[in-house]
């Protein structure tokens, strides 16, 4: 019953006139997490910008079978993809519960009582939004701000949420926390493709994993697998 | 300096504070545009004129010329509409491109052709001034700016002095070297103290609160209103959520016509406006606008008062140099601006 939701096919992309992403191929199944580690400047980023379409890109994007690499970054919100960048992107000058009223876009047309659902589900998983929820997001924390940029992608309710370095910067307490709500995310049926520097909760949390260097897949398996492959051990998990 | 006629220092306060009413209006508008596009909205002063222009060529019981323009804007903004959007258009979004941009402007024309002979009367026709005038933003930002929309603050301004140069030289040709005044919306004066308060001077002031506290109420409570904060405050996250930042662009020229016309139609009564005279009215409210930086609301309505005030004054004390003291207000407050601030680096 693994239908896949996202698929690309030797997907290339620059990134400031320099080849970053290179023939890339890779899969993501429904309700299954796949993560994406490497070095810096590998090209995850580009690779996660590129299915959003807020990068250009050649190669194939099917997204539930559908080819969306022409679409812009709007119409494939609109299809169920959500992008949490690296950077956040929130609206700093807007209050948390607005931010997430505007995560809510997609499906203005349904009405305030989806909405008010659609906000309780997301104060459930981060219940410290909830108590944020009229403070400013310029003046959260950065664990906050992670919860938020997440909060607001969950409202538009996609079937592929992209998570670009969610633990950049954060302690590790809040770093635990946010691992666990991308596990629960799954168990709702939501496909996650997660990029990550910090390999070893990655491919703890994943099912399959993929390591890119310079632009290519270097490596691809099983996450079990790769946490066991030595060279996976000697590059990104250090000895331990 | 010799002690100020108490009578003439009131009459020189309400002439600032209607000027300033006006001003504030326009740099409202200036500092929406800017802070969701990043034009700086040179042609805001040809809405003013076009407006106040359409207002009296009705009242004279002809057809504006205007009304043209908008039909060949709104067939330009189509066309280019179509061959933007060609490979996203679906039967919705077809539709209401046609909407906008071919059946508002024919409708226009329509009741443009009715009832500009008959004399319909001021409200009437300050209505179909707005409506003729106001969609020539949205269509000027689909058919000049967003095509660009990523392009530079200075290529946009570029842009935007363009579409300026271009709408005064066609003002020129509908409106004539010759300037009009329109009708007044009220012949009533009252008189309070030693002071008479014409009609037209309250409906500026009441007109002006009224936009202001429909546009804090807009921003303040609606989704549409704070998706539009939103793309201002970061387009990129706006994107992300699937805010179309193309049309909360045209939203917001679409406010700043509809804000520019009806100034025109305000003032019409009081000033003979002339097919150019929106330019300087427009840079007033620009130099409003920037002594906020272009992104404070309050900061700019502060300003335009200060603007309208110090220029009704200084066209007593000092008529002949009554512009060189608006305009030379500004340079103490650019470098003030630029020693405070921290320099900022341009988005790419």
């Amino acid at each position: 019953m693994t239908d896949v939701v996202l698929e690309v096919e030797e997907l290339s992309a620059t990134y400031r006139g320099v080849v970053a992403v290179e023939g890339l191929t890779l899969n993501v199944p429904a309700g299954r997490i796949v993560t994406v580690i490497g070095p810096n400047g590998a090209g995850k980023t580009t690779l996660l910008n590129a299915v959003m379409g807020v990068l250009p890109a050649r190669g194939v994007v099917r997204f539930r079978g559908e080819a969306i690499g022409r679409l812009d970054v709007e119409a494939r919100v609109r299809r169920g993809i959500s992008l949490v960048p690296e950077t956040r992107e929130l609206f700093a000058t807007l209050g948390v519960e607005d931010n997430l009223r505007l995560g809510f876009w997609r499906h203005r047309g349904a009405g305030a009582a989806a909405m008010r659902r659609a906000l309780d589900e997301v104060y459930a998983l981060f219940p410290r939004l909830r108590e944020r929820r009229s403070q400013a997001a310029g003046t959260l924390s950065g664990g906050e701000r992670q919860m938020l940029a997440m909060g607001r992608a969950l409202m538009a309710r996609p079937s592929l949420l992209m998570l670009d370095e969610p633990s950049l910067g954060l302690a590790p307490l809040i770093v635990r926390d946010i691992f666990r709500a991308i596990a629960a995310l799954r168990d709702t049926g939501v496909a996650i493709l997660l990029v990550e520097q910090n390999a070893r909760a990655a491919l703890q949390v994943a099912e399959y994993g993929y390591v890119l260097e310079t632009g290519r897949i270097a490596l691809q398996g099983a996450s079990a697998m790769l946490a066991a492959d030595p060279r996976v051990i000697e590059t990104y998990l250090g000895v331990g | 300096m010799n002690s100020v006629d108490p009578t003439i220092f009131l009459i020189l306060l309400q002439d600032g504070i209607v000027n300033g009413a006006i001003y504030a209006l326009l740099a409202l508008s200036l500092v929406l545009v800017f802070a969701v596009t990043r034009v700086v909205l040179i042609p805001q002063g040809e809405f003013v004129a076009y407006g106040a222009l359409t207002y009296a060529t009705l009242g004279a019981g002809r057809v504006p010329g205007s009304v043209f323009l908008l039909c060949a804007l709104g067939i330009a903004a189509c066309g280019y509409g179509f061959w933007a959007e060609r490979r996203t258009l679906d039967l919705s979004a077809t539709l209401r491109l046609l909407g906008e941009t071919i059946l508002l402007p024919a409708a226009v024309l329509v009741l443009t052709l009715w009832l500009a002979p008959q004399r319909a009367g001021i409200a009437v026709e300050a209505f179909l001034a707005l409506l003729i005038v106001a969609p020539m933003a949205p269509y000027l930002y689909r058919i000049a700016f967003q095509p660009m929309a990523e392009a530079s603050v200075l290529v946009l301004l570029i842009a935007a002095v363009g579409v300026h140069l271009a709408m005064v030289g066609l003002g020129l040709v509908f409106f004539g070297p010759e300037g009009s005044r329109g009708d007044a919306f009220s012949g009533a004066t009252y008189t309070l103290g030693a002071l008479t308060v014409p009609g037209q001077a309250l409906w500026i002031v009441g007109a002006t609160l009224l936009i202001m506290a429909a546009l804090a109420l807009f921003f303040g409570l609606t989704l549409r209103g704070k998706a539009l904060r939103a793309t201002a405050v970061n387009r990129l996250g706006a994107r992300l959520v699937g805010i179309p930042t193309a049309q909360s662009g045209r939203l917001a020229f679409a406010l700043a016509g509809c804000i520019g016309a009806l100034s025109g139609v305000l003032i019409a009564p009081l000033t003979t406006v002339y097919y150019d005279s929106g330019f300087l009215i427009g840079l007033k409210g620009f130099v409003a606008a920037i002594v906020g930086g272009l992104v404070s609301y309050p900061a700019a309505l502060v300003a335009a008062l200060a603007v309208g005030i110090g220029e009704s004054f200084s066209s007593f004390y000092a008529s002949a140099f009554k512009e060189v003291i608006v305009f030379g207000a500004i340079v103490p407050v650019l470098l003030a601006r630029s020693l405070l601030a921290a320099p900022e680096a341009e988005e790419e």
